[in-house]
């Protein structure tokens, strides 16, 4: 009896494994961050839908949790490739566990492309392992852009946490940018946690400040706009995807009404062809507009069938090869081209805050960021 | 940085607000430990309680804010009460740093409890509040921005530390509560129950804490279970400050102990990142020059 179920086991793995294209998603589904795998799951879920077949087979996604950890996306690295064979996979979500999994995936030679982690170590010394998102000194330099040749700002004072790799990273970036167009810059530092910044908007304020830059994450900018509408603050706020979440005007209220920000995607941007259709496809399927979270998973996918597509292959080295080799891609998120670096070069789309919602405010082209 | 007296006015309104709420929540330290000699670590949490009670209170059961502001007060006050009777109350007997360990698990319980029961995330203060601009109004003259939630701040501090004194020093229940600090079996034998008066302490300790916490939130209107973390130390450092055991050296520890902290941030911008270490120096100097604070009586520890 068991040695019949252990062939009948037997012969489906290995039917199956003919069938079928596996392709693993590494994703947190239960942990701190699910909120932000169970997003990304939406998106896949959609772009199998839409493109269930490659090179005249099934597709079949192998969902992998991480606990949002980072030996557990380790780990669950090892058990995609080893034990379900994937030949590509799409995670992982913060760049921490990304860093984690990518090491292993470099290691056993299987494309890894991530959706959302904007941290360069990610990709960086890697063969394998890609990412559908742009990075920090992207959104630093699209940052420094728009408030210089948009808003016109010449004097600005950048807000720091220099407890997040993150921000210090982000400030720089901006920084570099800002003063080479010839603006002035005064930055000041803060910690994640802190509650009280009157000493760093009294200098902002003394600095003449017609734009405050903070590169931190959303609880900390909700606090520093309110204390500085409050000491009579006029100017502009600008911010990068850190103040990417619903709880920034919840927090904030009136104070980060105007705010502007980066982004990868907003649901009203018109990016590409393909952005529409996906909104609208996200919103039949699920009831809800599409988060970035979600688009951008929706593109991993699809980039990673695209490259099988070009491959002709499911031979995972050539695979990734062929991921890097992608040009002018049209997603959900953008027109994205890889770099050989694995890195994605694509717009930046900026969010501002309207009517205590998330408007799209303007698109700054990957090419004014070289 | 040149100095300007506007930023210099501002950051002094600032402080005297922040060391004002050091000192409700230092009040309850110091009580406490006139009492019963326990430093109750937990008053930090207690406060953070009284922030969820107002939150929840206003947005789950729809009251208007002062009705849950009074909610709140009147159910950590009760939480204040419970505390005592489970935490330490079986305790009274035992060597003191057994209740000492008892306070710091029973500060981690309410961490843990709120992080299981309202989640470890940021919650948006202003959901409660019908006047959502009033974290960043301002009273303009000329060109001089003065924050009105300061004032605000500073008034209900001052009204509620004067009801504190009336009840203290004016009424039968406050004079229990001295006696009691000064000489325990004596005032049991004048037929006064003990229990009953540390359970009222804890619980105006306690409401006090949960006052300080609304009013945090009103400054910084975001909160998790971890906010009364720091606030709960720096009172701790500002009764210390101002001579554990005596109420008045809790006020004044607190409202300099904020303004400390602010004037020197506002002097030397560049030390901003060090801003919670200078509580805790002006702990170990004062510990090394007036170890009984700056309005604490010396007492001989008789053995």
């Amino acid at each position: 009896m068991r040695k019949t179920l252990l062939l009948v086991l037997l012969s489906f793995t290995v039917l199956s494994s003919f069938a079928s294209i596996k392709i693993g998603a590494l994703l947190p589904l239960t942990g701190g961050v699910s909120a932000f795998g169970e997003l990304v799951k939406k998106g896949i879920d959609l772009a199998r839908e839409e493109k269930p077949k490659v090179l005249g087979q099934d597709v079949e996604i192998i969902y992998m949790d991480t606990r949002s950890e980072k030996t557990e996306a380790a780990n669950g690295m090892a058990r995609l490739i080893d034990q379900q064979k994937v030949i590509a996979v799409i995670g992982e979500v913060i760049s921490g566990n990304s860093i984690a999994a990518g090491e292993i995936a470099e290691k056993k030679k299987v494309p890894m492309v991530s959706p959302s982690s904007t941290n360069p170590i990610v990709t960086q010394g890697k063969k394998f392992v890609s990412r559908v998102c742009f990075i920090d000194p992207i959104q630093g330099t699209a940052l420094a852009e728009f408030a210089f040749k948009t808003l016109k700002v010449t004097k600005a004072v950048v807000f720091t946490d220099i407890e997040q790799d993150y921000s210090v990273g982000l400030s720089n970036f901006f920084m570099e940018r800002f003063q080479k167009y010839g603006g002035q810059v005064l930055q000041v530092k803060y910690k994640s946690g802190d509650q009280e910044f009157s000493s760093q908007l009294s200098q902002a304020l003394a600095f003449g400040a017609q734009a405050i830059v903070i590169t931190g994450y959303y609880n900390e900018i909700a606090l520093i706009a309110q204390q500085a509408r409050a000491l009579g603050y006029k100017g502009f706020f600008l911010a990068g995807d850190g103040a990417d979440a619903p709880e920034l005007i919840k927090i904030g209220g009136q104070a980060v009404e105007g705010l502007y920000f980066t982004s990868h995607f907003h649901p009203d941007a018109p990016v590409t062809p393909v952005t529409k259709p996906f909104v609208d496809a996200f919103m039949k399927k699920y009831g809800t507009r599409p988060s970035t979270l979600s688009a951008l998973g929706y593109d991993a996918y699809m980039i990673i069938i695209e490259a099988i597509e070009r491959a002709k292959t499911t031979k995972p080295e050539l695979i990734a090869t062929a991921i890097r080799s992608i040009k002018n891609f049209q997603g959900a998120t953008g027109t994205i081209t890889i770099d050989q670096q694995g890195n994605a070069i694509k717009d930046v789309v900026i969010i501002q805050v309207k009517n205590q919602n998330f408007a799209f405010a303007a698109k700054i082209s990957a090419s004014a960021l070289k | 940085m040149s100095l300007n007296p506007t930023i210099l006015i501002q950051n002094l309104l600032n402080g005297l607000m922040v060391g004002g709420l050091y000192a409700l929540i230092a009040v309850g330290y110091t009580m406490v430990y006139g009492i019963l000699r326990l430093i109750n670590f937990a008053f930090g949490d207690v406060m953070v309680m009284g922030i969820y009670f107002a939150y929840y209170g206003a947005t789950l059961i729809r009251l208007s804010f002062p009705l849950a502001v009074t909610v709140s007060l009147a159910g950590t006050a009760l939480l204040g009460i419970v505390i005592d009777r489970l935490a330490y109350k079986p305790l009274r007997n035992s060597p003191r740093i057994s209740a000492l360990i008892t306070a710091i698990g029973v500060s981690f319980f309410i961490e843990s409890f709120a992080v299981v029961f309202f989640g470890p995330n940021y919650k948006p203060f202003l959901d409660a509040l019908e006047n959502k601009t009033i974290a960043f109004e301002s009273f303009v003259i000329g060109n001089v921005y003065l924050p009105k939630i300061i004032f605000i701040i500073l008034g209900i501090t001052a009204i509620a530390l004067f009801i504190l004194f009336v009840i203290v020093y004016r009424t039968k229940i406050g004079m229990a509560m001295r006696a009691i600090s000064a000489d325990i079996p004596t005032t049991s034998l004048m037929g006064i129950n003990v229990d009953n008066v540390i359970g009222f302490t804890f619980a105006i300790s306690s409401a006090l804490a949960a006052l300080a916490g609304v009013m945090w939130a009103l400054r910084y209107p975001s909160f998790y279970p971890y906010t009364g973390f720091v606030p709960g130390l720096k009172a701790f450092i500002a009764a210390v400050f101002g001579g554990i055991g005596s109420i008045g050296g809790a006020v004044v520890g607190g409202i300099l102990l904020g303004v400390i902290e602010m004037m020197i941030i506002t002097l030397f911008p560049t030390l901003m990142q060090y801003k919670d270490a200078f509580a805790f120096i002006i702990l170990i100097v004062i510990l090394l020059v007036k170890p009984a604070g700056l309005l604490g009586k010396r007492t001989v520890e008789k053995v």
